[in-house]
């Protein structure tokens, strides 16, 4: 297994959501991955599509660039819906 | 389905269909119960997962089959077997599944090679039933060959990757598909059940499954680089084998396991 | 085991991040897999996801014991499927250990090799069918009781392995309580058998809570590393105080002269379980222990070809490809 590359496995979980990352597993290759996936985390219909992405292959930030990462975002509050006040009565918005 | 038109024709239909049904039945049940055998036993835990899901979707078809089979003996005899009865309370020369199903697990190779030439089996058979005349029949199958699709791309997996993988795996995937191709001759073998359910437009003549077979099981065959065995199939005495309930030697001790809980608590409820 | 906040935080910088990570824990938040850890905290964590990792795995054999022979076949599929989760569970688990550092060969090897533990539970073996039943209420029943608290784990993917595992056990317990249902309601060879194995099988399973909080190793730093929540003995009353009613809905009986109920404490008051046998079954002596993991090892070293050839098979692909291209 060592030699058996790790595979992360996201699920899509019904039309209309993400796929969403639900764990690992290893298999020599793709195909192989893609259908213990399949047996592994759809065994009670937990989904409608399966990815498998090699986990060497992922980049991911380090926490510790957490403020330089993420910040920046901290003062776009325009980006959030709670910054625009609704007049009183206006509904549905 | 039929019973109104003409009693006597429609009694030897039922006859037929029950007898098919069972058969199938008892491939599924006895092809399950090979693979449960393997729980725990995989050469990787992947794998575990991947034979119970198989060995589970088999044992849901042999449900349906062996009530099925069950209902309509009732319509003829009056008197209602259970799948439990069905599957614990006959003996050995009582079942009709073929023989290549109840061969044992002697290494993976063989176990995927069972498992490659059963299920390409299946496939077209479940294929074919998805059209039956017979509701019943054709509402199992429908949904089993979505399952046996899955099996058959299982098994055709393992062999090329074994077939393709080592000298080791190569030779074992070789030799596997070896003992285990004499038996296939038996699925495509035809006999007056087969016939009649034929006939009527319930069920499948095996012949006529043979070339789509023939022609997957090559292509997976050529795609793992290997050789087609050159076997005679493996007659039986007087030409019976497992559809006329005559056995391999290792089918006994299955059924011994199988069914001794059950028939030591006799009318018990589980 | 070494004491986070000595060694470690010497370095100015480690010291910065041992700041952050006491504060992350006091705040009751998860630590993620690339976050800085204690070593301690990582070792912990390694030897616990482990030992639960390999107690799914060997867990798989004394109920794959009663597959081939389950007496109906609705029974059969359902303890299939149990046992497939189990390995499921076993996956989902190595796969949280993983983001640690450290590989499954690895943690194989040190199971194969004995030197990591697996629940001594499953050194005790299957002998009826009624134990299928017994394993899936009480010893399902007691790992839930001490998983269900795990979901709140401060490490994030060990919880979310457990919120997976908890959501598939409950199945597991139900059909255990359901099989002794029926044995108990049906003939007197039944119920002997239901009431024989639950008689095994109940001082066992007080003692997969582990040892006495006296006499507990590790709870001390794993509660304060929010990774274990209560204590053994809080855990253990809290699973005689659920399997009480139960066995009297099952109309059977706990081999347990001491149990009673106590208006005083609201508790059921229970015996002591042998510690003796729980040290001597945790060391080696069990009426199993050889047999689970020889049984491991054989299905480990006869698939070594097979993921041989998986892996030679992958490497071809790929040259074959590259050639192509």
């Amino acid at each position: 297994m060592a030699d058996q590359p790790l595979w992360e496995v996201f699920v899509r979980a019904r039309r209309g959501l993400s796929h969403v990352h639900v764990g690992s597993l290893h298999a020599a290759d793709a195909e192989h991955a893609l259908r213990n996936a399949r047996d592994l985390y759809t065994r009670r219909q937990e989904g409608v599509s399966v990815w498998v992405v090699p986990a060497a292959a992922i980049s991911a930030s380090a926490p510790e660039d957490k403020d330089a990462f993420f910040d920046p975002a901290e003062d776009k509050v325009y980006r959030h819906p709670t910054f625009y006040p609704v007049p009183e009565g206006v509904e549905h918005l | 389905m039929s019973g109104r038109e003409n009693g006597s024709a429609s009694a030897e239909r039922d006859t037929a269909l029950a007898a098919y049904a069972l058969r199938l039945g008892d491939d599924a049940l006895v092809a399950s119960h090979r693979l449960a055998e393997l729980a725990a036993r995989g050469p990787q835990l992947e794998e575990d997962v991947a034979l119970a899901n198989i060995s589970l979707d088999l044992l849901g078809q042999a449900r349906s089959l062996l009530t099925y089979a069950g209902s309509l003996e009732e319509r003829l005899t009056g008197v209602l077997r259970t799948e439990d009865d069905l599957a614990y309370l006959r003996d050995e020369d009582q079942f009709a599944n073929c023989r290549l199903v109840e061969l044992p697990n002697t290494d993976f190779a063989f176990t995927v090679a069972r498992q490659f030439l059963f299920s390409a089996y299946q496939f077209e058979l479940y294929t074919a039933l998805a059209g039956s005349a017979d509701g019943t029949l054709a509402g199992i199958a429908g949904k089993a060959v979505k399952e046996v699709a899955y099996h058959r791309d299982h098994a055709s997996g393992w062999t090329v990757r074994l077939g393709d993988g080592t000298e080791e795996s190569s030779e074992r995937m070789a030799a596997a598909l070896e003992a285990a191709w004499p038996y296939t001759g038996e699925l495509f073998a035809s006999d007056p059940v087969f016939r009649a359910v034929a006939g009527a437009g319930f069920g499948a003549d095996p012949p006529e499954l043979r070339p789509a077979w023939d022609a997957f099981v090559d292509g997976v065959l050529a795609e793992a680089g290997l050789a087609r065995p050159e076997v005679p199939p493996i007659t039986g005495p007087a030409g019976m084998g497992g559809r006329q309930g005559v056995h391999t030697e290792a089918f006994g001790y299955l059924l011994a396991e199988m069914q001794h809980l059950h028939r030591s608590h006799p009318g018990a409820a589980w | 085991m070494t004491d986070p906040g000595t060694d470690e935080a010497a370095h100015p910088q480690d010291e910065a991040r041992q700041r952050r990570f006491d504060g992350m824990i006091a705040a009751d938040e998860r630590i993620e897999p690339r976050d800085w850890m204690p070593d301690a905290y990582r070792r912990t964590l390694i030897r616990q996801i482990a030992q639960h990792a390999h107690s799914e795995i060997i867990g798989m054999q004394p109920e794959g014991n009663w597959i081939t022979r389950a007496p109906s076949l609705r029974r059969k599929a359902v303890l299939i499927a149990k046992v497939q989760d189990e390995a499921g569970h076993g996956l989902y688990l190595y796969s949280a250990a993983e983001t640690l550092g450290v590989g499954r060969d690895e943690l194989l090897d040190l199971l194969h090799q004995g030197r990591q533990r697996y629940s001594s539970i499953f050194n005790y073996p299957t002998v009826t069918w009624a134990d299928v039943g017994a394993i899936g209420w009480l010893v399902d029943g007691a790992a839930i009781t001490n998983q269900v608290p795990l979901c709140r784990c401060s490490y994030g993917p060990y919880a979310r392995a457990m919120v997976r595992i908890c959501k598939e056990e409950s199945f597991h317990q139900r059909q255990g309580f359901d099989i002794l249902y029926t044995l108990a309601r049906g003939t007197d060879g039944q119920r002997r058998m239901a009431q024989e194995s639950v008689d095994r099988w109940y001082w066992p399973s007080l003692m997969m809570f582990g040892p006495p909080d006296s006499e507990s190793t590790h709870s001390e730093q794993s509660m304060a590393w929010n990774i274990k929540r209560f204590s053994n003995d809080e855990l253990r009353q809290r699973f005689v105080d659920m399997i009480v009613p139960q066995a009297e809905a099952l109309g059977l009986t706990l081999p347990d002269p001491a149990l009673a109920w106590s208006a005083e404490r609201g508790h059921y008051d229970f015996g002591t379980p042998d510690w003796d046998e729980f040290m001597q079954v945790l060391k080696g002596n069990g009426p199993c222990n050889r047999q689970r993991l020889e049984h491991r090892r054989t299905a480990h070293e006869e698939g070594a070809w097979v993921r041989e050839a998986a892996r030679a098979h992958a490497a071809k692909s790929r040259a074959r490809e590259r050639a192509a291209a």
